[in-house]
């Protein structure tokens, strides 16, 4: 690990301004924003990251959780993932998102991990984490090491020809399907990002992951109200039965009327995409229909339609289409 | 081990290149005074003692409560949030030292294994680590204990398999699993 100097910001604007003095707020970022630290030290270690200088914010007044007044949550982005999955408003009126989260990491992790820092988890390929390795992402330029290497884990949707890594978070697949809002304090001031539009496909630039430029605090996230009656429910599948990444997953939010049309649908799948992957493909298969198993496999057909499989992970394409199956199952029947 | 160099106050810090033990040495006599470049001044809370130490910023809690105050009762396993050996609570609450830095953990009360119990005063849970077996080897035995008092305060299911998915964060290559769940859903039972 490269020597760094550890400081602790006071305000938001003192934050901001302490980061934007780095060159990027993507892959190389010279100031990192630090909180839950569990992802970014992990990386600093292993001198994938390589910051001089860290800004602590666990100071910032961002961990409260609470409800807006158009009947929504605001989540700070300080709020660690085991309280999130823990409070009483998620689990009731956002099951997926509580689910996913206590589907993810250790307990020891989710004490530690933030909302914002989940929301910026980096990919677990094995090129990325291996400096000795070339991966544009962490050194464009360097090549991609996945492609026809080890890529069992990886992904099969949003790839290109110069990154085919998954994004690993399973909170931001519950986010793609709870139409989550991300708010972002910069040296511009504030503005909302819809967590859809938050991510990037990796493209010629996979070091670029996300919207944000230098000096953007992620400062809260925002869901709106859920439909009444709407269900949801995560589903993850993985090697074994905890404390894994995902190969596929599933967040799905359903609301159907009284004579089970599907009258309000989100789908988003984790595990196969370079981004959390929301498919609307999946969800105009969905909508105006009666909820049936055959309906539910025509929309993990469409969703999984431009999945484009590597050399070792094509079982994932008929692995994310029983995933959304049975998650649309589980989610029209839950109570 | 990589990082092991940046434990103490001023092993890994270039500039004086110093050795490990003259180094140590200037710590405990002059703490600040003769502050080595890049280091830091740190205030920890530890099992309810204060220390003040000049560490390197690089310096994670697990190394700076090994290295440096020489508690060594929590254990370095995998360094990377894997393998939850280097559990201790934090106001409270379970975490992996091994993926936090010493200088953000000032103004906080951090409890070690050595904190929890002490021979012939021993933890409950510590004894019914002893009284089921929870244990071979016992490199990871501090991890499991730290994490089980920590767990058995949290919201979990009654089940065992409720007590395997809360404990997944600590690995046992010795395999003593069944023998933990015991201990642990003892010491909930008593509860």
């Amino acid at each position: 690990m490269e020597l760094f100097e550890l400081v602790t910001a006071q305000t938001i604007p003192e934050a901001v301004k302490a980061q934007a003095k780095s060159s990027t707020a993507q892959n190389g970022a010279e100031v990192r924003f630090i909180a839950g630290g569990t992802n970014l030290i992990d990386y600093m270690k292993l001198n994938v990251e390589r910051p001089n200088r860290l800004v602590d914010i666990n100071g910032l007044p961002l961990d409260q959780i609470e409800k807006t007044a158009d009947g929504g949550l605001k989540i700070g982005a300080l709020a660690r993932n085991a309280d999130v999955a823990q409070d009483a408003t998620v689990k009731e009126q956002y099951a997926v998102l509580s689910q996913a989260l206590l589907a993810g990491a250790s307990p020891q992790l989710r004490n530690m991990a933030t909302t914002g820092g989940n929301l910026l988890q980096k990919t677990r390929c094995v090129y990325y984490r291996d400096t000795a390795t070339g991966c544009n992402k962490r050194e464009p330029g360097s090549g991609c090491s996945a492609i026809g290497g080890y890529n069992r884990m990886l992904a099969i949707l949003g790839t290109s020809e110069h990154c085919i890594a998954t994004n690993p978070s399973d909170q931001n697949v519950a986010l793609m399907a709870l139409d989550a809002v991300v708010h972002i304090e910069g040296v511009k001031g504030q503005r909302a990002v819809p967590v859809a539009e938050f991510y990037v496909v990796p493209g010629a630039t996979p070091q670029r992951e996300t919207v944000l430029e230098p000096g953007d605090l992620v400062t809260h996230i925002t869901l709106p109200k859920m439909p009444a009656g709407a269900k949801s429910v995560y589903l993850k599948l993985r090697d074994r039965a905890s404390y894994e990444f995902a190969l596929a997953s599933a967040a799905i939010v359903i609301k159907q009327d009284a004579s089970g049309k599907i009258e309000f649908i989100r789908v988003a799948m984790g595990g196969v995409g370079t981004k959390p992957w929301r498919s609307l493909e999946a969800e105009k298969a969905l909508l105006g229909r009666a909820a049936s198993s055959a309906t539910f496999r025509t929309a993990a057909e469409a969703a999984l339609h431009g999945a484009k499989p590597q050399s070792q992970n094509g079982f994932k394409v008929e692995l994310a289409k029983r995933c959304l199956t049975h998650a649309m199952g589980q989610a029209s029947q839950s109570a | 081990m990589g990082a092991a160099g940046v434990a103490t106050a001023a092993t890994a810090v270039t500039p004086l290149a110093v050795s490990a033990a003259i180094a140590e040495t200037q710590e405990r006599t002059v703490p600040q005074a003769q502050a080595i470049t890049g280091t830091m001044p740190v205030t920890l809370k530890v099992n309810g003692q204060s220390h003040s130490v000049q560490i390197d910023p690089r310096a994670t809690l697990l190394d700076t409560l090994r290295e440096t105050l020489h508690l060594t009762g929590t254990k370095k396993g995998c360094d990377h949030g894997q393998c939850g050996a280097c559990t201790v609570h934090i106001n409270g609450r379970r975490v992996n030292s091994c993926l936090t830095f010493a200088g953000m953990q000032q103004n906080v009360e951090i409890t070690t294994i050595e904190g929890l119990g002490q021979p012939g005063h021993l933890h409950p849970m510590q004894e019914a680590f002893v009284e089921h077996d929870g244990f071979q080897c016992g490199y990871c035995t501090s991890g499991q204990i730290m994490s089980a008092v920590a767990m058995v305060k949290e919201p979990w299911g009654t089940l065992d398999s409720d007590v395997k998915e809360a404990m997944s964060g600590n690995i046992c290559r010795c395999g003593a699993y069944p023998n933990i769940v015991a201990a642990v859903q003892a010491v909930r039972r008593m509860a």
